[in-house]
């Protein structure tokens, strides 16, 4: 990689009382990459994330950003460095509509100050609908949309405001086929403009699909981080279950040109 | 509504996903004039208790002097009422706006009265802000404890409830105080605290060109962003139901002549400052980012949090503004009642939560309208004010009050089943 990082997570640590939830974690990520985090419900991915994010504070270790190095207190901070998180609760006002969950934090003021709901509504729509050419219903309460629906305006909210490093928590998990078909187009989209992406994902076919590395995690601990290209998907199971690779494992890549 | 499990697909939306449910005529008749159908719910209600009323009282209910009387007595609970919409949209609650508004009263009356030199001009004017300030200061102690402490609202302003109970007793050792100064008691719509023919029709037709100004407005601003538009019909015909609407009641307010001569009152002053307050509140929730956060939070407290939102502030925020109405409800009641009684105020968090939750605010938060509360203010006063022309006793009237208080709730979690 000749660029240098959008981001370097440097031996990160977080507790919760007696838990030790991330122990010693380092990654980063290269603009216009996506790297996958993986492991079992409750490995650490989530709580990892929620650091780079501003969710949470980070216990010890250092982050930087296009090397430099930051301290988050909150998610707007975060923000404010073009981080943009999708969560995987989605993290939207449901009795609120999709323009003012998509600016939510971030309204359009008129020149006297008070929400500018038409400009809005106009920006929601350019974005939305090019996510989804036939999302229109843009202001009922997104409580009555659908699951890709919701998931689009969370996606929406992300890239309307130039994100440049996006860290995405399941995107597809609550997704049916087409909606998910959908959404990896996109992350294709996001990573050709250059984009950094982490990608926290169960779906082995997402991860093939989509990632460049992959970084795998167990009890809090880093236990493999691979370019794709090296590993099968019975490699990463294994790292994921037992937390190493198989006995006399060769990189996938190197095994073919054997 | 049978969404199955599988009609979850992006793909298979068409445009016009969420109107083509199976809906009943009246809903998608709701719809297109983009009408809710709670609202208009709670419309037929107040329509069919006014008309109840009406021949239950032998034909006495409808009449200006009772329905003059009926705006005046709805005004001190509606406005405490938009308080406490915002304090539920955002899943608090405030069980102390009866004590807090007796106290801030007896503060006032008190300075009025045994303090300030009497029949100075900055008298009655500086109590009133003097008033309004210890609103707000109690409603930021309150939110303190609540936001920042993480105390449960509820056991905040239950203590609030006993506290400021008891200090409004501490200010004159239970004296009544009185009178008030007379310029002063024109705010709480006695004999002469109303504004009279003329003005009462000015206000009417300025009130009816803002309508149609905002209208206008709104409608040119959909076009030019070319948004979809309601039809133009439908635009005209609420146009025409709310100058209606405004018509009549000028036109009772100013039926109701002042005792044994042929001088129409007019409008009221409190229920004035009630429509000041309405416009006030309904300009927070819609335009403002606070009424716009007050509302996620209500939604996802998480994802107000996510996004940045300062959710403490804000709450403190909430029960300041909450704190500053009561003040402005204590103003009314003592000019009212000409003085100050340390019982002012009492039972009155249950009237006023009750006005906001008959009136569509859900208790579960995130749901709430400023102009639900003031319907549902008038709403629990009509059952009232018909009640005693009927002569129920008192005792049955808090157990017919009970009741509705619980048929609302009730409606609320109907409501509120996935279809």
């Amino acid at each position: 990689m000749n660029t240098s990082p959008l981001v370097e997570m440097k031996h990160i640590h977080k507790r919760f009382g007696g838990v030790h939830a991330v122990k010693d974690v380092s990654i980063d990520l290269y603009p216009g990459e996506v790297v996958g985090i993986l492991g079992h419900n409750g490995a650490g991915k989530s709580v990892l994330m929620h650091m780079l994010s501003g969710a949470l504070p980070v216990n010890q270790g250092e982050i930087l950003i296009h090397g430099e190095k930051v301290r988050f207190d909150n998610p707007r901070e975060a923000r404010g460095k073009g981080i943009e998180t999708i969560y995987q609760t989605l993290a939207l006002a449901d009795n609120l509509n999709a323009p003012a969950n998509l600016f939510l934090g971030r309204e359009l003021k008129t020149r006297w100050g008070t929400l500018d709901d038409d400009s809005m509504e106009a920006e929601s729509r350019k974005v939305l609908q090019r996510l989804n050419p036939y999302f229109t219903n843009i202001n009922d309460a997104v409580i009555n949309m659908s699951g890709g629906q919701r998931q689009v305006v969370a996606i929406g909210r992300a890239i309307y405001f130039d994100a440049r490093i996006l860290i995405m928590d399941e995107p597809t998990a609550a997704l049916g086929p087409s909606e998910s078909a959908m959404v990896t187009e996109l992350i294709k989209k996001l990573r050709a403009d250059g984009i950094g992406i982490f990608l926290i994902s169960h779906d082995m076919h997402d991860v093939f699909d989509l990632c460049d590395r992959v970084m795998v995690m167990k009890n809090g601990e880093n236990v493999g981080m691979h370019r794709i290209e090296e590993v099968t998907k019975d490699d990463l199971l294994s790292l994921i279950i037992v937390g190493h690779l198989p006995e006399g494992w060769v990189p996938r890549n190197k095994k073919m040109e054997a | 509504m049978t969404d199955t499990p599988t009609d979850t697909s992006l793909g298979d939306d068409r445009p016009d996903t969420g109107s083509d449910r199976s809906e009943s005529k009246l809903t998608a008749l709701f719809r297109t004039c983009e009408i809710d159908a709670r609202m208009a719910a709670m419309v037929v209600v107040l329509i069919a208790v006014w008309l109840g009323m009406h021949v239950l009282t032998d034909g006495f209910f409808l009449t200006a002097r009772n329905l003059y009387n009926l705006t005046v007595q709805s005004s001190v609970v509606g406005i405490m009422a938009t308080g406490m919409v915002l304090v539920i949209v955002a899943r608090h609650i405030d069980l102390s706006v009866g004590s807090v508004m007796g106290f801030t009263g007896m503060v006032i009356a008190w300075l009025q009265v045994d303090v300030f030199p009497l029949g100075v001009v900055w008298n009655w004017p500086a109590t009133i802000v003097l008033g309004l300030m210890l609103g707000a200061l109690i409603g930021a102690w309150q939110g303190y404890w609540i936001a920042y402490r993480s105390i449960p609202a509820f056991v905040v302003t239950l203590g609030g409830l006993l506290m400021f109970r008891g200090l409004a007793f501490l200010v004159t050792d239970g004296r009544t105080v009185a009178p008030m100064d007379p310029t002063y008691q024109l705010l709480g719509g006695g004999i002469d605290g109303s504004i009279g023919e003329t003005w009462s029709w000015v206000f009417g037709i300025v009130a009816i060109a803002v309508i149609a100004f905002m209208t206008w407005q709104q409608r040119h601003s959909r076009i030019k962003h070319g948004f979809p538009t309601k039809h133009i019909l439908i635009e005209w015909m609420l146009f025409v139901i709310w100058s209606s609407l405004i018509i009549a009641f000028v036109v009772v307010m100013n039926s109701y002549t002042k005792p044994r001569t042929d001088i129409p009152r007019g409008i009221p002053v409190p229920v004035l400052i009630l429509i000041g307050v309405v416009l006030v509140m309904a300009l927070i929730t819609k335009v403002t980012t606070f009424g716009r956060y007050v509302f996620a939070m209500g939604g996802n407290p998480r994802a107000a949090e996510l996004s940045g939102i300062n959710v403490k502030k804000m709450t403190l925020f909430i029960f300041v503004v909450m704190g500053i109405l009561c003040g402005v409800a204590a103003v009314i009641t003592t000019a009212r009642l000409n003085a100050g009684a340390n019982s002012m105020g009492q039972l009155a968090e249950l009237s006023v939560i009750a006005a906001a939750v008959i009136g569509g605010t859900s208790l579960a938060g995130g749901v709430g309208s400023i102009a639900g509360a003031i319907l549902g203010a008038v709403i629990m006063q009509s059952l009232e004010n018909g009640m005693v022309l009927m002569g129920v006793s008192s005792a049955m009237r808090q157990v017919v009050i009970g009741l509705v208080l619980l048929l609302a709730v009730w409606f609320d979690t109907l409501y509120k089943k996935p279809h």
